[in-house]
């Protein structure tokens, strides 16, 4: 007796057009922008309230920053050339931008652990002040959603990838999903950068 | 073939998107230097980062090209993203003056 097929993984659903895997990444992301939205509107209100704040050039790193900006937009084009290598049925071409995405995700994370720890040998820490605790707690969720994605491209770069011999379109398909997640965290940074960086 | 051709033309745009977003970055930093005061500064920079979120949106993932069922997913998600950032705001301005 054969496991029973989830339905509608490849092939669209007739009523919406779409496959269940790009509606369950979409609602996902849905609640994503819920979450950093709740984070976003804490920082308005910290900020608003404040008698104070101070730019974030004070506290933090625009350099580095700025370097982080380029490494994250730069791997979000390396996962949009990892798919279309794919839909080009160029499998040896997806496996090295693949491989760069996941290598930039390190590369963000390094710059991210640098910015931390000189922040903390200047005695920066979230107790410090307000804009610090909003700071650490917004980079610091942000960077966890970096790991989450890493985890999920390095598993389609190794071992997940072995379904581009077997199940091709549906290999397309969950690199096309984790690219949507990939460019998302991408999107937050973009909206983080000015606003604890530069304002 | 032309399929393949479809997907030249879509790599030749994803490099387009990113020049054009490496650019606005470098715009976003220089604005900063301009140590403009904090409303227009806080304006313009949000102003650049929406064009860039856009972007990433409507071309890395092929939002422009989705189907309806997703629009109505984000803009349902949009209307609460702007009540969730703007609700709480209705506590500073104390409209009851407690």
């Amino acid at each position: 007796m054969s496991a029973a097929a989830i339905p509608y993984t490849v092939e669209p659903r007739p009523d919406s057009g779409l496959n269940n895997v790009k509606i369950g990444i979409w609602l996902f992301l849905a609640s994503e922008v819920m979450l950093f939205g709740a984070l976003f509107a804490g920082y308005i209100l910290l900020r608003v309230g404040a008698e104070t704040w101070p730019r974030g050039a004070e506290f933090l790193s625009v350099p580095w920053a700025t370097t982080n900006t380029v490494v994250l937009i730069s791997s979000s084009v390396t996962m949009v050339l990892a798919w279309a290598a794919l839909m080009k049925k160029n499998f040896s071409r997806y496996k090295l931008f693949m491989g760069l995405t996941v290598l930039a995700g390190f590369g963000f994370l390094g710059i991210k652990y640098i910015e931390y720890t000189s922040k903390f040998h200047h005695g920066y820490f979230p107790s410090t002040n307000t804009f610090l605790s909003i700071y650490f707690l917004m980079t610091g969720l942000h960077a966890l959603h970096v790991i989450g994605g890493m985890v999920v491209n390095a598993y389609f770069w190794g071992p997940g990838s072995k379904m581009w011999k077997t199940h091709p379109q549906q290999f397309i398909n969950r690199v096309e999903i984790a690219g949507l997640f990939w460019h998302f965290v991408d999107l937050v940074w973009i909206f983080l950068f000015p606003i604890l960086y530069l304002l | 073939m032309s399929h393949e051709i479809d997907i030249d033309k879509h790599v030749r745009t994803y490099l387009f998107v990113f020049g054009s977003l490496l650019a606005l970055t470098f715009i976003t930093v220089g604005i900063s230097y301009l140590h403009l005061s904090v409303v227009p500064a806080i304006g313009l920079a949000l102003a650049v980062a929406t064009v860039k979120g856009s972007l990433v949106a409507c071309y890395f993932m092929h939002l422009l090209s989705e189907r309806k069922l997703i629009y109505a997913v984000m803009l349902l998600t949009v209307l609460f993203f702007f009540f969730v950032l703007l609700g709480p705001l209705v506590t500073e301005t104390n409209p009851i003056e407690l």
